[in-house]
């Protein structure tokens, strides 16, 4: 049984046919062939699928597709302008904040709502709030390196 | 010389696409008519496989097959094979059961394929295994570790009497001899009972494969999670599959990390390459993270005691050590190998201790198989060694940092040759542990616990000197040592016409940054510029040959092996150079992308040569053939030796147990650098890794095989809040194993942080009567920890 899913995903109108068990991350992987999205568990706590859902940030693995119907998604390959990337993608470049890449998606989606939920941000506060998001190489140092770079760039304030 | 090359922290050139989506992982692999495999999977740790029903999935919509363990043997597939054997004291070699791709007639532990479904979509797949009817007699098990080997425990495979799969004793009777009288003669000895617990590997991207079969050509190719392509062609082609090594191609593209686990051949890459060339169609698996638990194959779980024997002086005289290690169910490649020649030889460690020796008993037991995991073997050891010299820092009353300062080998005794068959080509590790003291501020620890008391909490503070074997290497040894395989890397170094560079290397990167450490190579070598460097690997069709990356090995041996190649790629160009400049070969000077006319201004660009080989339309053909295309194996004559210093600060909280690091500070000796940046997040991310394991991993089964860490629900992974930011530094001592001069630096921190932060929480708990505990060293061990030690 299927129906039509419609959304916009990085600016962009879509529609596929879905069933109603799919979730939003599958969506965007298998319909939208969007796969820098990663699954990297199926408990919702690895947080490799972390994508902005109006403006939030969302475990895409958690969220039917149908529940996105008519929401505005951004993705990891929404965010870069051309070869120009997003402050945070250009932080984490800078820092070495990733290694292997494959929780790197998550990471930069969860870090952007981060920065945009907090005015200032410290390390203690990065590290809590990095709890959704497991990455098993970097150790996190670069990665909490990285957001507490990013965060004035963002804010206009560097 | 372009900018970039050894010794720059250039930023990575694979991080682009990995930063906007644009990563190619396995199961990003899409092919047109793919099926989808579903694994049914033992749900008993140790139950006799009766009657597997496969009617009604087969009649389930989208179904196109169901395959069990009768249709492999039917097919003649193999076994998933073994790729070290040892040999047991009393000469026999070690028990060495089939594991077969799907099971017969038994599962022997929770996670074991029983059939497999090959559907339309993976939905289908999935729907339709639960309506394959399984008969199954439970039957009762031996899970856990320490007994498994004991009379009365469940037998687990038939030639295995009491699940010994060997009994292995290192280095041989007169080192325990040597031993014994150490012990005899001892003036203090100093004992623990260690359990270094089972850890499940988790790279964050679970192991994925997508297996195309081209009936027309007779050819395979499989996409998979691999660390070693090459290898893994040559075990599941020559063992598994019968299908010949020419008609076999493996691709391991972007992996999400590997630490060890995707190493091995595993069953459901066998099985979908067996359908895919039975149907004629791509067949593609994805692992869920649950089945990655149970199949991935976990690391360390090893029971021991560990006994150390010291003079007056506080000199260590000999160490015995005696351990049970579990293999899990069946043995995975380098099973054998963990708890035997990457385990006993590192006994040593840092320092003199003259007599050595021990036993180990490896068992079978209804678990997951075990493996490689970050460090292998070698972790463990360091362990058991940095625990027990802490204890007797505490029998002796000698400061923990005096006591190894007493024991390291010496700055000038190197080579040193210790007494469990080691070589050690270079250290000075007092002075990385003088860094390591000075940046941790140790001398003003005592101000700092005075700080924590007063807010209720217990410090402490805790050392651990690793050292470690890597750069699995020297063939020859390794062939002597049980080794299936060889262990040399290849490389291949090809100047394309227009004078861009295009290695093919035999290594993997799944997170090491191959692609911009080894094209720095090539920019400082050929002066060829960092943007020009394309390093290709993962690919038995594209690569000559490879033995994979892990061990630490792939800019020891791999990048060695690129050097070489570049070395004649320079030969050659001297002579094309030579031509063109009218000179002889040995007036040629080769420097920073340019060849010279020895004592002239008479030059000409590499990339000039390169063109001139290509288009040869002023070149020596009749001594020359045309190209500029190199290939070299390294095979070095020793294995590699990082060593470090660690120091570890902890703050518990007595009430609730809670441990907290609050500082940590490494001092690593990794021979060369050539990227400080990669260097250092390699380090970072082991001792997170090695962090995780003191407080928090553990993987539980029940005394039937049941897993209770399960999900990651219930296995903790170290998350940002539970590690520090870590204060690194580094010593230099060069390798001369290889012309890199480059240890490996990999594992190190994996290795080493275990022993420094529980020397930390014992430090911490001492005053309290508590002198060891065990990993993971949770709230609730500490917590108990401190009610017996009240209690008693």
């Amino acid at each position: 049984m299927t129906s039509t899913v419609s959304m916009t995903v990085n600016g962009k109108q879509v529609s596929a046919e879905c069933e109603g068990r799919t979730l939003l991350v599958q969506y965007l992987r298998e319909k939208l062939a969007l796969t820098g999205t990663h699954v990297g568990c199926d408990t919702s706590q690895c947080g490799a699928c972390v994508v902005h859902v109006d403006g939030i940030s969302v475990k895409s693995c958690t969220m039917l597709a149908h529940q996105a119907e008519g929401c505005d998604v951004v993705t990891i390959e929404g965010l870069a302008d051309g070869d120009t990337l997003h402050p945070m993608q250009e932080a984490f470049r800078e820092n070495h904040a990733l290694q292997c890449g494959f929780c790197t998606p998550g990471m930069v989606m969860s870090a952007i709502d981060m920065v945009n939920r907090h005015d200032t941000l410290d390390e203690k506060t990065v590290r809590h709030q990095l709890e959704g998001n497991l990455c098993r190489c970097t150790g996190y140092h670069n990665i909490v390196k990285a957001i507490l770079a990013a965060h004035p760039v963002m804010k206009g304030t560097a | 010389m372009p900018e970039g090359g050894i010794g720059a922290s250039v930023k990575r050139k694979e991080d682009f696409r990995f930063l906007t989506g644009r990563g190619a992982y396995t199961d990003d692999e899409v092919r047109a008519g793919q099926l989808h495999a579903h694994m049914l999977r033992s749900p008993h740790g140790h139950a006799a496989l009766g009657s597997v029903d496969t009617s009604k999935a087969e009649a389930a919509p989208g179904v196109v097959c169901v395959l069990t363990g009768p249709d492999a043997d039917a097919d003649g597939l193999g076994g998933l094979p073994c790729g070290w054997g040892i040999t047991s004291k009393d000469g026999t070699p070690m028990v060495e059961p089939k594991w077969p791709v799907i099971a017969q007639g038994k599962v022997r532990y929770v996670g074991e394929i029983v059939a497999t479904v090959i559907a339309e979509t993976a939905e289908q797949a999935a729907d339709a295994a639960e309506l394959v009817e399984v008969d199954y007699r439970p039957l009762d098990a031996a899970a856990v570790t320490e007994t498994a080997h004991r009379d009365g425990a469940a037998q687990i495979h038939e030639e295995a009497p009491n699940n010994l799969c060997f009994d292995w004793d290192f280095p041989g009777e007169e080192a325990a001899e040597a031993v014994d009288a150490a012990f005899e003669a001892a003036a203090h000895t100093a004992r623990l009972e260690l359990v270094n617990q089972r850890i499940i590997p988790h790279s964050m991207e679970p192991r994925a494969a997508v297996a195309e079969y081209d009936k027309g050509e007779e050819k395979l190719t499989l996409y998979c999670t691999a660390q070693a392509a090459h290898a893994m062609r040559l075990l599941l082609g020559a063992f598994v599959l019968n299908q010949p090594e020419h008609k076999f191609r493996v691709v391991a593209p972007d992996v999400g990390g590997g630490f060890g686990s995707k190493v091995a051949p595993y069953a459901e890459y066998a099985i979908i390459c067996w359908a895919s060339r039975k149907l004629e169609r791509p067949v593609r698996w994805l692992g869920q993270r649950t089945e990655c638990f149970v199949t991935d194959a976990h690391g360390r779980d090893h029971v021991t005691e560990v006994e150390l024997a010291l003079d007056a002086e506080g000199k260590f005289t000999g160490l015995r050590v005696n351990t049970v290690a579990n293999m899990g169910a069946y043995l995975s490649a380098f099973a054998p190998l963990i708890p035997t020649f990457l385990y006993a030889t590192l006994f040593a460690g840092q320092y003199t201790t003259p007599a050595i020796s021990c036993n180990v008993k490896a068992v079978f037991t209804n678990t997951s198989p075990v493996d490689a995991l970050r460090g292998a073997g070698r972790p463990e050891a360091t362990y058991l060694l940095e625990r027990v010299i802490d204890e007797a820092a505490r029998a002796t009353g000698i400061d923990p940092v005096e006591i190894r300062k007493r024991n390291f080998i010496a700055a000038d005794a190197f080579p040193y040759q210790t007494p469990v068959a080691l070589l050690y080509d270079s250290g000075s590790y007092e002075r990385a542990l003088d860094i390591a003291l000075e940046k941790s501020d140790w001398n003003g620890f005592a101000a700092r616990r005075s700080a924590s008391e007063a807010d209720g909490k217990l410090r402490g503070i805790g050392i651990a000197a690793p050292i470690e074997a890597t750069g699995a290497a020297p063939s020859a040894i390794a062939g002597q040592l049980g080794a299936r395989a060889g262990l040399y890397e290849s490389a291949q170094v090809r100047f394309n016409a227009t004078g861009t560079v295009t290695v093919f290397a035999g290594t993997h990167n799944h997170g090491q940054g191959h692609e911009t450490t080894f094209a720095q190579l090539v920019t400082d070598k050929l002066g060829v510029p960092l943007e020009n460097v394309e390093v290709v690997e993962g690919d038995t069709d594209r690569a000559v040959m490879g033995m994979g990356t892990y061990g630490s090995r792939s800019l020891s041996v791999g990048g060695s092996a690129i050097d070489r190649a570049m070395d004649k790629i320079i030969d050659k160009g001297k002579k094309i150079a030579s031509h063109l400049l009218e000179a002889s070969v040995d007036d040629i000077e080769f420097d920073s992308g340019t060849f010279t006319v020895s004592g002239t201004d008479r030059t000409i660009s590499i990339g000039e040569v390169a063109f001139a080989a290509y288009v040869p339309h002023n070149y020596p053909l009749e001594e020359l053939e045309p190209g500029l295309d190199e290939q070299a194996f390294f095979d070095p004559v020793n294995f590699n030796f990082p060593f470090a210093s660690y120091v570890c600060e902890v703050e518990v909280d007595p009430e609730t147990g809670s441990v907290s690091v609050e500082r940590f500070t490494a001092v690593d000796d990794v021979g060369n650098i050539v990227n400080p940046m990669i260097v250092e997040g390699q380090v970072h991310g082991g001792l997170a890794h090695g962090i995780g394991q003191a407080l928090m991993e553990g993987a539980v089964f029940d005394e039937n095989g049941q897993p209770l860490t399960g999900s990651l629900m219930d296995y903790t992974l170290p998350r940002a809040d539970t590690v520090p930011s870590f204060d690194l530094d580094h010593t230099v001592t060069p390798c001369p194993m290889n012309p890199l001069g480059a240890k490996g630096v990999g594992e190190i921190g994996a290795i080493g942080a275990p022993p420094a932060v529980v020397n930390a929480v014992v430090d911490a708990l001492r005053s309290h009567g508590v002198n060891h505990i065990d990993m993971p060293v949770t709230s609730e061990s500490v917590w108990q920890a401190l009610q017996s030690a009240k209690a008693s």
